[in-house]
């Protein structure tokens, strides 16, 4: 199971890397979509049916966005040879990455080891949850009835986003 | 350990995006890498060897269950990241229609 | 686009839509639930869209009517919310109706109207933000 992920995980790393390096911008953003693609495929091997369900369909429809706004602009990006300041921040960039790294590596050795899934919420979560919420699916159970807060919020951000994009766009006032 | 360690490349990829890349696109590129790198390692932490999906069978229930809670997190956290990418794109074009670039450089250089 | 996509698509944005409600109704018992039934439910339209091209003044409708939906939607969803404080107990987002066997369709208490809802408000948000791409670019091009 592990070495399946770590299959389509190195297929992810390359697609981003071709992504952040590809000269055309349509196909950096269609080398996006290799990420998005591939992580459907690690939710379904990580039994997350419900994940899998929404990252397939937002994926598209980020793709589509993303693609319309490439389309009518100018596609070439321009290269510059960089400068000294260009020169710093890529220098910044490898060491920040470096010692992020290392850091990350001593934090995985708190954690337990992969599949053994033992957050201590959880058993709270599974055992109780069909008697006190009615719901088979214990998703939907912790999503709306034990995490109600969250659920609430994040539907007030998307309210708040849709009021971000159309005062963005908008150049003329509703008559 | 080894999938822990390829996710978190996966993040720093978009880190290292995000610093030295000058175009507008390929930053909210860089962004929603990070962002979908994030949501694999929820899915990662949660998983239990043997266990079934967390559908429930009332006359039959599995011994073993995958962790419920971070699956409800990612869930919120996908739909949130679709307005955000969209937001961000509709600031570049708002950007590119006034400027006519997606380069920051040139953009800090017309000043307005 | 041609006569076959716009055919073809008119025959399968119905189908989609139809699948989409059956996501979001059957949420507390398969995978899925408000937010991925909200989703598709706003693919098929954006199928649609794609197909048929961009007409400004019956997209202007649109988004007027899905704006309506969206916060339509979310005050529902902070009625029901306050509804369970007002029913019994104390309790915000309490799960107040009586909840039946467990996997059959009617079940699980207040949790389906939550996903009928939140499904609701998911697809006029993803729709808006699309509408709203589409029809502002058309204003620029006047």
């Amino acid at each position: 199971m592990e070495t399946a992920i770590c299959i389509i995980a190195g297929l992810m790393i390359i697609g981003a890397l071709y992504a952040i390096h590809a000269k055309d911008l349509l196909s950096a953003v269609i080398a996006c979509g290799i990420v998005g693609y591939g992580l459907v495929i690690c939710f379904l091997l990580l039994k997350a049916p419900d994940l899998a369900i929404v990252q397939i369909v937002v994926e598209t429809i980020t793709l589509i966005i993303m693609v319309a706004v490439v389309l009518d602009s100018s596609r070439e990006e321009h290269f510059v040879k960089p400068d000294g300041k260009g020169y710093m921040s890529m220098a910044a960039a490898v060491v920040m990455t470096a010692v992020l790294l290392y850091f990350f590596i001593l934090a995985v050795g708190m954690l337990d080891p992969f599949g053994s899934g033992s957050l201590r919420m959880a058993s709270q979560y599974i055992n109780g949850a069909v008697e006190l919420t009615g719901s088979v699916n214990l998703v939907t159970g912790v999503v709306f009835d034990f995490r109600g807060y969250d659920t609430l919020g994040e539907a007030t951000i998307l309210v708040t986003a849709v009021l971000g994009v159309i005062t963005i766009l908008r150049l003329k006032g509703r008559k | 350990m080894t999938a822990y360690i390829l996710c978190f490349i996966l993040f720093l990829v978009g880190l290292y995006g995000v610093i030295t890349r000058r175009n507008l696109v390929k930053i909210a590129i860089s962004l929603s890498v990070m962002e979908l790198s994030t949501f694999l390692l929820f899915a990662l932490i949660g998983y239990a060897d043997g266990g079934v999906a967390p559908i429930v069978d009332p006359s039959n229930p599995a011994k073993v269950y995958v962790d419920p809670m971070p699956q409800a997190l990612v869930l919120t956290a996908i739909v949130i990241g679709l307005a955000t990418t969209a937001m961000l794109m509709a600031t570049i074009i708002r950007l590119y229609r006034k400027y006519g670039t997606f380069d920051i450089r040139e953009i800090k250089n017309l000043k307005g | 686009m041609t006569m076959i996509v716009k055919k073809t698509t008119q025959l399968i944005a119905g189908l989609i839509f139809l699948y989409g409600i059956y996501v979001i109704i059957h949420g507390h018992l398969t995978p899925g639930g408000g937010f991925a039934g909200g989703v598709i439910i706003a693919g098929s339209f954006i199928l649609l869209i794609l197909a048929f091209g961009s007409d400004f003044l019956r997209l202007t409708r649109e988004e007027a009517g899905s704006t309506l939906y969206e916060n339509l939607a979310i005050l529902i969803v902070v009625f029901l919310a306050v509804s369970g404080l007002l029913a019994t107990g104390k309790i915000f987002f309490l799960n107040w109706i009586p909840k039946g066997t467990p996997g059959e369709l009617v079940s699980a208490g207040i949790l389906p109207l939550y996903n009928i809802f939140v499904g609701i408000e998911v697809a006029a948000s993803v729709l808006t933000i699309f509408l709203a791409l589409v029809i502002f670019k058309e204003e620029l091009a006047e």
